[in-house]
């Protein structure tokens, strides 16, 4: 039996996408605040605005003649990454972990030609990976220095830390590790391996790939099952306060582990996907409607890390 | 979060609405529910004959007004007369001329369409009756015979079946051989009951018959209880009538009236044909400018454009199903539509391998296009006019070989088609032939099973003729926007949160 009937789905409380569209981001997320994650240029400057790091901006590309001047703005940089403002599902995000006399190269050592930077940064433009094939601008920004406690947990990428915020508390959270499947790529559906995280300690509890439960990274054989997130509370607290940031009461929150500037927000996500469920091997629907069940007056971001803490501890299942 | 409820009395009523809207189209204006249905139809002509007598005519001649029968059409010839049709309740032809001289033939030809409803009803009980008053050499025997059935009967209607036996029995009694030597069966059977004060009236009637000639209206009586005129064949003893009876007259006046000419008389002779059931209703609709709400009010090319774009909403209530309780993805949301749509034009295996065949080659100039480095729009432009010169060059080929299927890909949409092409492109740059594969083969089966819902000749004859079956649909895409439940695919997906509880 390759399907699971309905109710057992239900009463895992898994959440589903037509649920998921109409009773959270339907009720929650009000349309006019969705430009503030939609477009990454004014989450960055709104997470600037509330004392949230992100990694920094070395420039932005808004009109076709000036893309020449990337070689110039990325000038002395060891990588960066070109991606598009308005993009969606990691698409268009252009990865350079290597400059060598003006020459550039992906994580996996391929070389990137100006050509091939050119046409990518021009398709941006035309809006060729926004939503709605709308007209775009390019971001261009400094590499993450990652973190080494990560090495070997993921392969030629930035392994990010995916948080599912609902009303400010953060819910269920995930660890993304890019493969080579994935192309140094942190998205589930391209084939990264998703780790499910504990809320109170940060440790692994489940990991997954292509939805099919695995225990080692494919490339690397690093066990997944003693994985444990450092900067755990800080995450926690950047994820819950962006709830205030943007306004949106169900938000997926993703983040990044630098060397030396300690968690990073990347992007924020108004329609966060379902696959932290398969990660976590848990149905999210408990946790969501503990939260809606919450009467009281409104909780500091310190509280509601604290009473999530408390109330999304969890055991791991390996 | 406000309540649902409005939302759901609105649904209810748009379904209600719709399905009401169906049934009376279907029930009121006669439209098939099925596609092919057939009816009988009757062409009736009626030949008035009289000799003419040098002074001013006038002819007065009853027309059907017979609710078992539709009129669907009716003309008259009669060359030099002058005609005027009331159309009160009592349906008349009149016509007239100063003078007329010799024998005369006047036509009046009908078509009648059986309805089905045989009951003549009238809400408004009749005056009463004036009794009838029996010469004196009947009155005994007559009185006699009446007295004895009033007496074993309870109703208007037991009384008249109980005479119409009496009048039929064949072992009569010396009173009634009496009474039917002076008197016609019928009319004797009309003075019995009005002699009683029961409401009947004398009736014509024509029964048709394929291919008769020269036929003559019957009479019948006409017995009225509790809202309808019953009718009472009685040479036949007979109670109630079929639909091969056209009443042709039965207000109680008379079929034929000639002033100013003699030896006047109505002949009658008819044919049965059978035609589309739609075609018919559709007839009716004209001579009664009932046309409200129909497509078919509009000129014929208008119709099979509408005929096209009321498809849509059928393709479009698949692609609904198809994501959002069963989640399939395609690529592009309503491109497997239009698809579709193109399908209809050149038939499903053709548009397959013409879709198929396109989609390819558009591949592969897209694959050079993209080492050039052009922008957005112009590679799309340039891919739209490769699709068209694609698309000339099959049609040309299939020409050459004579194959006449190949020359309806001229029906793909080019833009849509371009826009299939480029995104399949970036996919495959981006995930690899697998996913283009998946996405493809996705639209692809989601444009087949639209293209078999709206191939279907049902489908073609419901979203065309019954308009209310689009809020119907309108209804189900609104109620299933508010479904929450997993889709079918989900159930696979998140098979491992149950698998290992």
């Amino acid at each position: 039996m390759n399907y699971a009937w309905p109710w057992e789905l239900s009463r895992a409380g898994v959440l589903n996408m037509n649920k998921r569209n109409i009773s959270y981001i339907g009720r929650y997320n009000q349309r006019k605040f969705y430009k503030r994650v939609d477009d990454k240029l004014i989450t960055k400057e709104l997470a600037l605005a509330n004392n949230i790091a992100v990694p920094d901006l070395i420039g932005v590309v808004k009109e076709q003649h000036t893309i020449e001047e990337i070689p110039a703005m990325v000038e002395g940089r060891s990588g960066f990454v070109i991606k598009p403002a308005k993009g969606s599902g990691g698409k268009g995000i252009m990865v350079i972990t290597k400059v060598d006399n003006g020459r550039y190269y992906k994580p996996s050592g391929d070389e990137v030609t100006h050509n091939e930077i050119y046409r990518h940064v021009s398709n941006t433009l035309s809006g060729l990976f926004s939503l709605g094939g709308k007209p775009d601008v390019a971001i261009v920004e400094g590499l993450i220095e990652f973190d080494p406690v990560f090495d070997g947990v993921s392969y030629e990428g930035v392994p990010d830390i995916r948080l599912i915020v609902f009303k400010g508390f953060p819910i269920m959270g995930m660890l993304r590790c890019s493969t080579a499947a994935s192309d140094g790529k942190a998205n589930l559906h391209q084939g990264a391996v998703g780790v499910g995280l504990d809320i109170a300690t940060g440790k692994s509890l489940h990991a997954v790939q292509f939805d099919v439960p695995v225990d080692k990274h494919p490339d690397t054989h690093f066990p997944l099952s003693n994985i444990a997130v450092p900067h755990w509370e800080t995450l926690l607290h950047t994820a819950s306060s962006a709830y205030e940031m943007c306004e949106l009461g169900y938000l997926g929150t993703d983040m990044v582990l630098d060397k030396k500037r300690g968690p990073l927000l990347l992007e924020l996500n108004a329609r966060p996907g379902l696959t932290i469920q398969i990660a976590n091997g848990k149905g999210i629907l408990p946790r969501l409607k503990h939260v809606e069940s919450l009467k009281g007056p409104t909780m500091s971001v310190e509280e509601r890390v604290a009473y999530a803490k408390k109330h999304f501890c969890d055991k791991p299942l390996f | 979060m406000h309540s649902r409820k409005p939302f759901y009395i609105f649904v209810i009523l748009l379904f209600i609405a719709g399905i009401g809207a169906s049934i009376y189209r279907g029930i009121e204006h006669s439209v098939p529910f099925l596609p092919g249905e057939q009816v009988q139809s009757w062409a009736i002509d009626a030949k008035i004959s009289f000799n003419g007598t040098n002074n001013p005519a006038e002819i007065h001649f009853a027309l059907p007004n017979d609710p078992a029968f539709d009129i669907l059409v009716e003309n008259t010839t009669s060359p030099g007369y002058g005609l005027t049709i009331s159309d009160d309740v009592n349906r008349k032809a009149v016509w007239s001329k100063r003078e007329t001289s010799g024998p005369q033939s006047l036509f009046y030809r009908v078509t009648l369409v059986p309805t089905g409803n045989l009951d003549i009803k009238d809400d408004i009980e009749p005056a009463d009756t004036e009794l009838y008053q029996w010469p004196v050499t009947e009155q005994a025997a007559a009185e006699q015979i009446v007295g004895e059935v009033w007496e074993r009967s309870a109703t208007n209607l037991s009384f008249a079946k109980q005479l119409m036996q009496l009048l039929n029995d064949d072992n009569q009694s010396q009173n009634m051989a009496l009474l039917l030597s002076t008197n016609s069966a019928t009319n004797l059977f009309l003075h019995m009951l009005h002699s009683k004060g029961v409401p009947a009236r004398k009736v014509s009637g024509l029964l048709l018959e394929d291919q008769r000639r020269r036929q003559q209206l019957s009479s019948y009586i006409q017995v009225y209880q509790d809202g309808v005129w019953h009718l009472f064949d009685i040479h036949n003893n007979k109670q109630g009538r079929d639909n091969k009876l056209v009443l042709w007259e039965y207000a109680g006046g008379s079929v034929l009236d000639v002033m100013g000419g003699t030896n006047s008389q109505v002949n009658f002779s008819m044919l049965q044909d059978t035609r589309s059931a739609l075609a018919t209703s559709i007839d009716m609709m004209m001579t009664e400018d009932a046309l409200d709400f129909s497509l078919y009010q509009l000129p014929l090319e208008e119709q099979s454009l509408f005929k096209g774009i009321l498809l849509i909403p059928i393709g479009v209530l698949v692609v609904v199903f198809l994501r959002v309780i069963v989640g399939i993805k395609t690529s592009g949301t309503f491109m497997p539509v239009l698809i579709a749509m193109a399908f209809i034009q050149t038939t499903l295996i053709t548009g397959l391998i013409g879709f198929l065949l396109i989609v390819a080659f558009g591949l592969m100039i897209r694959s050079y296009l993209s080492t050039l480095n052009l922008l957005l729009i112009s590679r799309i432009s340039a891919v739209i006019i490769v699709v068209i010169f694609i698309i000339g060059l099959f049609t040309l080929i299939s020409f050459k070989l004579g194959l006449s299927e190949g020359l309806t890909v001229t029906f793909f949409p080019m833009i849509i088609l371009a826009w299939t092409i480029e995104r399949m492109s970036i996919l495959w740059e981006e995930e690899g032939p697998k996913k283009v594969f998946v996405a493809g083969g996705g639209s692809l089966f989601v444009a087949t099973i639209a293209y078999l819902a709206m191939s279907n000749s049902i489908v073609q004859h419901w979203v065309f003729n019954f308009l209310g079956i689009h809020l119907v649909i309108l209804a189900t895409v609104l109620v299933m926007g508010q479904y929450t439940g997993y889709r079918l695919t989900e159930l696979k997906r998140f098979k491992p949160l149950v698998g290992e509880k």
